[in-house]
């Protein structure tokens, strides 16, 4: 069995050094680093660590780098994929649990704060409102009881990594949400697995709060669509 | 304005909304763009069911002659999405550039690989 760990990273020299650390400690998985363009010595740091790199030549977004490193994945044979952070707030100890989930069928396993007490993460009022807004949506759209959609820690099986790699949605936001939207409704099965989030050893946070209102309409817009099309094309595109 | 070309310009309103909704839900359009056409076709689904929110708004705002409170403010909209275009190009152009360079670059250490080879 193969796994490859997609870590997608931005200027992240800080902290992606230990993450490649961590994850070097776990079995049979093989990391890639995406570089989205970074200014600073990111891609230095996975070469170092004697990890392969995939450096994009300009800034492609989260969406994008994910996306590209599940191409990767699948040109490298993997059988199942895990994302996670590089700035080092996902804990790779929970890596097992989601490829375990995976393994049990899932075609998609997500890393949740809020699945259970896993952890102590306090979020402010005004995100924790704005959360739990896509997860109902998530729940409406799928009947999914979505905790945490918008974690960027997830696992998936091959074939859902063969269909993410045509369909992955790269705008922010919508690479967390609505592809939970868009593997439920291809008739996978998803799951939520709880983990603990660990501070960010480095890095700046992605999302600005001034361009929330406009991530969150252009998500909304993206999700009405497939809900209008009704897309279920899992394998036929 | 007749009730007839009321109910005819809201649906026509109304189509096009569903209409831009649709291709994203295609992947014809991408969301930001179909967001830029929502904020115009949106509104004016009311706006030509019922006229008299315009008269209302420009007596409010005292404009005298309320249409062109209307015109004004689409022509405005269709500068500002205009000036997008131009933004969004300007990145594209500068994009297919450094993937030009990009491709020239890996090419050139091909070719030094090829020559290490022989």
């Amino acid at each position: 069995m193969t796994a490859v760990a997609v870590i997608p990273a931005y200027n992240e020299e800080a902290s992606l050094g230990g993450v490649l650390d961590e994850i070097a400690a776990i079995d049979g998985l093989t990391p890639v680093v995406v570089d989205d363009g970074s200014t600073d010595a990111t891609a230095e740091v996975a070469r170092k660590a004697g990890v392969a790199c995939v450096r994009l030549p300009f800034n492609l977004g989260v969406g994008g780098a994910v996306r590209t490193g599940l191409r990767w994945a699948l040109e490298h044979d993997a059988d199942t994929v895990v994302i996670i952070d590089a700035d080092g707030q996902h804990d790779p100890g929970d890596i097992d649990a989601l490829l375990a989930a995976v393994a049990a069928g899932a075609g998609l396993a997500i890393g949740s704060r809020f699945a259970d007490d896993a952890g102590e993460y306090a979020v402010g009022g005004t995100r924790r409102r704005a959360m739990g807004l896509l997860n109902r949506i998530v729940r409406m759209t799928t009947g999914f009881g979505s905790t945490d959609a918008t974690s960027g820690f997830r696992a998936m099986s091959r074939p859902v990594v063969e269909y993410l790699a045509r369909e992955y949605p790269v705008e922010y936001l919508a690479d967390t949400v609505e592809v939970i939207i868009l593997v439920r409704r291809s008739g996978y099965e998803v799951v939520e697995v709880p983990v603990s989030m660990r501070a960010r050893a480095g890095g700046l946070p992605s999302a600005r709060r001034f361009r929330l209102v406009f991530n969150y309409l252009r998500l909304l817009v993206g999700i009405a669509g497939g809900v209008l099309v009704g897309r279920r094309d899992g394998g036929r595109r | 304005m007749s009730a007839a070309a009321q109910i005819t310009l809201s649906l026509v309103a109304l189509g096009i909304t569903v209409w831009v909704i649709r291709l994203v839900g295609l992947r014809r359009l991408r969301s930001k763009y179909a967001l830029l056409w929502l904020v115009i076709t949106v509104p004016l689904v009311p706006l030509a069911a019922f006229p008299a929110i315009v008269d209302e708004t420009g007596d409010f705002l005292g404009v005298n002659y309320a249409p062109a409170l209307l015109f004004s403010l689409s022509g405005l909209l269709l500068l500002g999405i205009a000036i997008h275009y131009s933004w969004e190009l300007s990145r594209l152009e500068a994009r297919t550039r450094q993937l030009g360079e990009e491709i020239a670059l890996l090419r050139a250490r091909l070719d030094d690989a090829d020559r290490g080879d022989s």
